[in-house]
């Protein structure tokens, strides 16, 4: 969508964990329904740059611009970013949604409760609009009759379809995805890429990392192959998955496809 | 040895008197203690060492000294000081009664946080951070997530901590409450059945300890309800929603 705006930028991000620097200046533009992911090998740094946008983790530098908003940051005593304005981070972390490898459902709640937490709390819906919304959410990811069931009576595949619908619930400006079927059987991945590619054909913007290539493929608009920390590759998939620049791009496909 | 059943039938009412003396004590230090626990753990899981160090110290200090030094110097040390005695809290410091009950509040808070503060860590961090991601504010995630989660996980060992507390409050017995204790070894000058008194009480302090338990099963019930599920349904918010099934 070269023409769309921007939903999401980040420049020059870096992070280092003592003198190790994992991300070496990031830069990465999404446009509103860009799907793009990103590859690479385990230690690239994709899981903690995924992580650095939201704060979950603190960048040691750079800028994080949502939807022409830029996020306040400051250093910190450690020499790491935090939010300068906490108000700001809660708000700007509620427009972007989150996906996590574990699922992270809270086993105390309901699939339903799950969902309308965030929105009733953060969002300051009403309990009845919360609702409405999770129930439509839940029929979306076809989970509708296990409303009142706890996640941990769920399979992994079925606890990341509640994932994403939670994430949903709060009508995020951009998804991250941080490897969403890692934790999967193999036979329960595809039932969450079926609800993933549901997202990307009703164009919503995506970061995906992910190690599930031929889905990489399929949906993403940009493919960003990271190595030791920075982007080595960059491009569309035909280009990434059919001719590379980097030899090491190269290799990582050849083994991973 | 002759027993003497009849005594106890004659001292049922006083011995029931220190009975509900002592379930108050237990009642209202168990409820000061988790007050006061609640900061005190959250203080205790800070990344800043000096924020640590004050309720580390606290609990250093009442974990590690006897519950009854501290009684007394409660009791006898707080009229020691000129200003104590000026102060508006005099009044209820030269009570035995809320003597007992601040100091027995204090020390249960000192096991109590160090319970709630294994709990807390032991919450899988990702739990944590999914409600950060989703925007949720410090106090509204202790309020919705971390606290409730963090009393489900501690719970069966709170309801151990209150039934030592309960054993713990016979030591209002020294400064001069006639709780359970108190009330039999009264009792006990009087009539002199030491065996008979005695072993009523110690019947006592079971049926309490079997209270104390049912109790906790219920709040456990409560706060672990996703582990008994489906013979507890959700509370609250649900009961309008199974209807529509």
């Amino acid at each position: 969508m070269p023409d769309a705006p921007v939903a999401l930028e980040i420049r020059d991000l870096h992070k280092s964990y003592g003198s190790l620097e994992v991300l070496k200046g990031i830069s990465l533009q999404a446009r509103d329904g860009d799907v793009i992911s990103i590859l690479g090998s385990s230690g690239s740094g994709k899981s903690t740059f995924l992580r650095c946008i939201n704060l979950l983790e603190s960048p040691s530098s750079g800028t994080i611009t949502v939807a022409g908003e830029s996020l306040k940051l400051k250093k910190n005593k450690d020499n790491e970013l935090e939010a300068a304005d906490q108000k700001q981070l809660e708000r700007m972390r509620s427009e972007i949604g989150f996906v996590f490898q574990n699922f992270n459902l809270w086993p105390h709640r309901t699939v339903l409760e799950n969902i309308i937490e965030a929105p009733i709390h953060v969002l300051k819906r009403t309990k009845d609009e919360a609702i409405a919304r999770a129930e439509g959410l839940l029929k979306k990811v076809g989970l509708f009759d296990k409303r009142h069931n706890y996640p941990s009576q769920l399979s992994g595949g079925q606890q990341q379809r509640i994932a994403i619908a939670r994430t949903l619930a709060m009508d995020p400006q951009v998804l991250l995805f941080d490897e969403p079927t890692s934790a999967l059987d193999p036979e329960l991945v595809n039932e969450v890429l079926a609800v993933m590619r549901d997202l990307a054909a009703e164009g919503r913007t995506m970061l995906i990392v992910t190690h599930e290539m031929r889905f990489a493929r399929d949906v993403s608009s940009q493919i960003v192959f990271l190595h030791q920390g920075q982007v080595e590759e960059i491009g569309s998939p035909d280009k990434v998955f059919g001719n590379p620049d980097s030899d090491r791009c190269r290799e990582f496909l050849s083994s991973h496809l | 040895m002759n027993w003497d059943w009849t005594v106890i039938w004659q001292n049922l009412p006083k011995l029931m008197d220190g009975a509900l003396l002592t379930l108050e004590l237990v009642f209202f230090s168990g409820l000061i203690g988790v007050l006061l626990a609640i900061p005190l753990a959250l203080l205790r899981v800070s990344g800043n060492i000096w924020v640590r160090a004050l309720p580390y110290a606290y609990i250093f200090f009442f974990r590690g000294t006897p519950l009854l030094i501290q009684i007394f110097l409660v009791y006898y040390g707080a009229s020691q000081f000129e200003w104590v005695k000026e102060s508006s809290l005099w009044p209820i410091l030269r009570e035995p009664y809320w003597c007992a009950v601040i100091t027995f509040g204090l020390h249960t808070a000192a096991y109590i946080a160090e319970l709630l503060r294994g709990a807390i860590q032991s919450i899988p961090r990702g739990e944590i951070e999914a409600a950060k991601a989703l925007g949720m504010s410090y106090p509204k995630m202790l309020r919705r997530i971390t606290l409730p989660r963090a009393f489900g996980i501690m719970m069966p060992s709170y309801g151990n901590e209150v039934i030592l507390m309960l054993k713990g409050s016979a030591l209002a017995s020294t400064i001069t409450l006639l709780d359970l204790t108190g009330m039999a070894r009264t009792v006990i000058a009087r009539t002199y059945t030491p065996l008979e008194i005695f072993l009523a009480a110690g019947v006592m302090y079971l049926m309490i300890s079997a209270l104390i338990i049912f109790i906790f099963r219920l709040l456990e019930r409560y706060f672990n309800r996703h582990q008994h599920w489906p013979n507890e349904k959700p509370k609250g918010l649900d009961s309008q929603l199974l209807s529509k099934d």
